[in-house]
């Protein structure tokens, strides 16, 4: 990682960063970069901006026809039961 | 997935699943609301056809619920109904024999930059290699752009064009928020795979939102 100063080697390094898997030395080069550096600030910020916009769709809902066929699996299992 | 870390049932699970026993409707139907939809995500992660995800997603819940006696709280409930459901993806799967390829098909798309390289400066110049301009700010307030329904749009959609394997990954930790060991499990993956999907995978979606936003580059 002779290179991990580089913006072009900063940005490939970021999920290794967010996910907490990097080496301590490394991760203190990536954050002495990152001290100085406006757009590796804002790529990092984006990255974890998509992660959280990513996981809000979860808060979809699934289709009414879906879901009634569902429940009526739920009854024959109690009715079963 | 290993028990041990995942903490376990917690007392709403053991709560819901004691509902569950007794044949509570709204407790089963509160929890079709909260997972139905990852789950079938995930299912289309697996199978193309979407009837054939949402029987997969219906054969999970008919499996979990013929489970439930069997059902310990050494993981949490979530935990074991996706666990349900990845087998019931599997299955299905290697049965219809139109499983997408797990690592065949996205061989291809695994290395090389996930930022265009003319985003940067050449080499030669002064401060090679980087940002010729930082990456535009997007517009508006994080909660404004969460709230959009538009971005929704713009990440289902890049989350549908990615390569197959990608796809899985960012389903299973980003979607459905399953661990990293969890998912190498699931998926019979390597840590340093796994990572190098979801990486790729998100540096995608990334991109999408900025084009989206009306970002430079
Ligand atoms: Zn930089």
């Amino acid at each position: 990682m002779a290179d991990g100063q580089n913006c072009i080697d900063i940005v490939e390094l970021i999920t290794e960063y967010i996910e907490g898997t990097m080496p301590a030395e490394d991760r203190e080069r990536f954050e002495a970069h990152l001290r100085g550096c406006r757009g590796c600030i804002i790529y990092l910020a984006q990255m974890r901006e998509t992660i959280a916009l990513t996981g809000r769709l979860t808060e979809e809902s699934i289709a009414p026809e879906a879901r009634a066929a569902l429940l009526m699996a739920f009854r024959d299992w109690k009715r079963a039961g | 997935m290993s028990d041990e870390r995942d903490g376990g049932a917690s007392g709403d699970d053991l709560r819901v699943v004691a509902a569950l026993r007794d044949g509570d409707e709204a407790a089963f139907t509160a929890l079709v609301d909260m997972h139905g939809a990852s789950m079938l995500r995930v299912a289309a992660t697996w199978v193309r056809d979407r009837a054939v995800a949402e029987e997969v997603v219906q054969e999970a819940w008919v499996g979990l619920l013929g489970s439930l006696a069997r059902f310990e709280g050494r993981a949490s409930l979530k935990t074991w109904l996706f666990r349900i459901l990845l087998n019931c993806a599997r299955a299905r799967a290697r049965k219809e024999r139109r499983s997408i390829a797990f690592s065949s098909l996205d061989g291809a798309d695994e290395h090389g930059p996930t930022v265009d390289p003319a985003r940067f400066r050449p080499a030669g110049e002064p401060s090679a290699f980087h940002w010729s301009s930082a990456p535009a700010l997007w517009p508006q307030t994080p909660e404004e752009r969460a709230l959009a329904k538009e971005t929704r749009a713009c990440i289902r959609q890049a989350v549908a064009e990615l390569p197959a394997a990608q796809r899985q990954v960012i389903t299973l930790r980003d979607i459905v928020g399953m661990r990293a060991d969890e998912v190498c499990n699931a998926l019979e993956i390597t840590d340093t795979n796994q990572r190098v999907l979801l990486h790729r995978a998100r540096a995608k979606v990334r991109r999408a939102l900025e084009v989206y936003f009306g970002g430079s580059g």
